[in-house]
């Protein structure tokens, strides 16, 4: 009996095994984003987690904070716990899921997404937030972590042509997933909430078992190509371009060429520069132009930020497979460069429209940044450990999570602490970014092939 | 004969497999966009 419970139980984790997701003749690759999708408008969620700040401050008020109520400076914590983890999972996640293949990972990162949001629940339930602060945040976390790195290997195995608009397409969804959250997030409130009971306990509820759901399926969905496939008609370049290396490096030895960190600092660089300002969008744009941009249109203007985060982030990857990746970056450090210190000039003029178009167009590269970077790992150190590579490199993610809110908080602090207008309190900010664009530049522009020690021998890559 | 068949049948089932995928994650994205769009227009009133 025992026997026969283990052999189904076997069964079962071996249908989530990277044996069992291999493609059969016939198969679509196109079916492959759409299962990544499925992962990334999911996860994406966090970026809208701010829309349950103001009611859960109200779970006993009702109508305004009780003392007892929670504070919004407590619960900002979940928000930066659970980036802290997700870094942190996709760095320790990494090798493990390139050996298990996505669906495992995927159905890991479901269970714990949408269990976060199903523990988080109880927490609210009782009214403690260190549940809060475990489920969403720790376990949560972990699941935007695995989920957000699980896809993206194999992405690049199936778009051998295109990677990166593949991995682009995916973590498009990861930019696009607020747009569904937020709305979806305020309508459920709104039908669980009664004059006296503010309902975002059940909403948590529903949106746990849809995630789960919804991530599931993309595991069910999800397949890696068979060893040695290649799209119709595809012919590996003969002479490869200059940064794009046909040989494997292995995760550990990454860690130790001078690629990776100036990858990271890349990475970090470019992200910085856009979560800073992003995060202040809202209060930037009616502080800089006052009387002209109101409140109810500052969250149009972020919700039109939101739309060309998600779009750079495909089209700026797939024009990375056109005009290569280093390009792209160049692109964006001196594009953003640009952009960034002109920005006081559009308030000093009160131009809004071209403020605005400013900003869409940082954003996009913002979000661009984070979409090419898989493409660009997989131009240096190959495909074979690309996903593990990736996961180690979003500790940058983590790290510009600190340092471009501190930066753009502190400054404008600062400055309006020693008698600068409001109106002109950013101008600083905008120059100093524009110095760490530059910085990125040069980070950039010390890329090079990785040193062939670092190249796993012929003989260790076929075993 | 047969192998064409196949190819067929192939293909028609990945066609409603593709479709049925890209709605599942389309159709919702296409939902947030347009309540997000929605809300973006009143930046310009």
């Amino acid at each position: 009996m025992a026997t026969a419970a283990q052999a189904e139980s076997d069964g079962i984790f071996h249908w989530l095994d990277r044996s069992h997701t291999v493609a059969k003749p016939g198969f679509s690759r196109w079916l492959v984003p759409p299962a990544a999708l499925c992962v990334h408008l999911c996860i994406g969620q966090v970026y809208a987690f701010s829309v349950f700040n103001l009611p859960l401050t109200k779970l006993i008020g009702i109508t305004q904070s009780a003392p007892d109520d929670w504070k919004l400076t407590e619960l900002g914590w979940i928000f930066s716990i659970a980036i802290v983890f997700l870094g942190l999972a996709a760095a320790f996640t990494g090798t493990w899921l390139d050996r298990v293949g996505p669906r495992k990972a995927m159905f890991l990162a479901a269970l714990c997404f949408g269990g976060g949001f199903l523990i988080s629940a109880l927490g609210i339930y009782l009214h403690q937030l260190w549940i809060l602060y475990l489920g969403y945040g720790v376990i949560g976390g972990c699941g935007l972590g695995i989920g957000y790195i699980s896809p993206v290997k194999t992405l690049i195995t199936w778009f051998p042509d295109r990677p990166g608009m593949a991995t682009g397409m995916a973590i498009m969804g990861f930019g696009g997933g607020a747009l569904i959250a937020s709305p979806l997030s305020v309508w459920l409130m709104q039908q669980f909430s009664t004059p006296t009971h503010i309902g975002v306990m059940e909403t948590f509820v529903v949106l746990g078992l849809i995630y789960m759901f919804f991530m599931m399926m993309g595991g069910v969905i999800v397949r890696v190509p068979a060893p040695g496939w290649a799209p119709e008609g595809y012919v590996a370049p003969k002479q490869p371009k200059k940064l794009v290396t046909d040989q494997e490096v292995h995760v550990d030895q990454a860690l130790k060429t001078p690629q990776f960190y100036l990858l990271w600092l890349v990475l970090c660089l470019n992200v910085t520069a856009g979560i800073g300002v992003l995060g202040q969008a809202s209060a930037m744009s009616q502080e800089m132009f006052p009387g002209r941009i109101t409140a109810i249109a500052a969250s149009g203007f972020v919700g039109l930020l939101s739309i060309f985060n998600m779009a750079g982030r495909f089209f700026w990857a797939s024009t990375s497979d056109y005009i290569g990746r280093k390009n792209t970056y160049y692109t964006f450090f001196l594009l953003g460069i640009a952009l960034y210190a002109a920005v006081p000039w559009t308030g000093h003029t009160g131009n809004v429209i071209l403020f605005v178009a400013f900003y869409c167009v940082i954003i996009s590269m913002y979000g661009g940044g984070f979409a090419t970077i898989p493409a660009y790992l997989k131009d240096i150190f190959g495909t074979r450990y690309v996903g593990a590579i990736h996961g180690r490199l979003l500790t940058a993610w983590s790290a510009a999570g600190v340092f471009g809110p501190v930066l753009v908080n502190y400054i404008r602090e600062y400055q309006i602490d020693h008698g600068v207008a409001k109106a002109d309190a950013y101008s600083i900010t905008m120059y100093i970014m524009a110095g760490l664009l530059f910085i990125g530049f040069i980070c950039n522009l010390l890329m090079h092939p990785v040193h062939e020690r670092h190249h796993i021998k012929t003989e260790e890559a076929k075993a | 004969m047969t192998e064409a068949k196949h190819h067929e049948d192939v293909s028609d089932s990945n066609a409603i497999k593709l479709f049925l995928a890209w709605s599942f994650v389309g159709i919702p994205l296409a939902w947030g966009i347009y309540k997000t769009l929605a809300n973006a227009v009143l930046l310009f009133h």
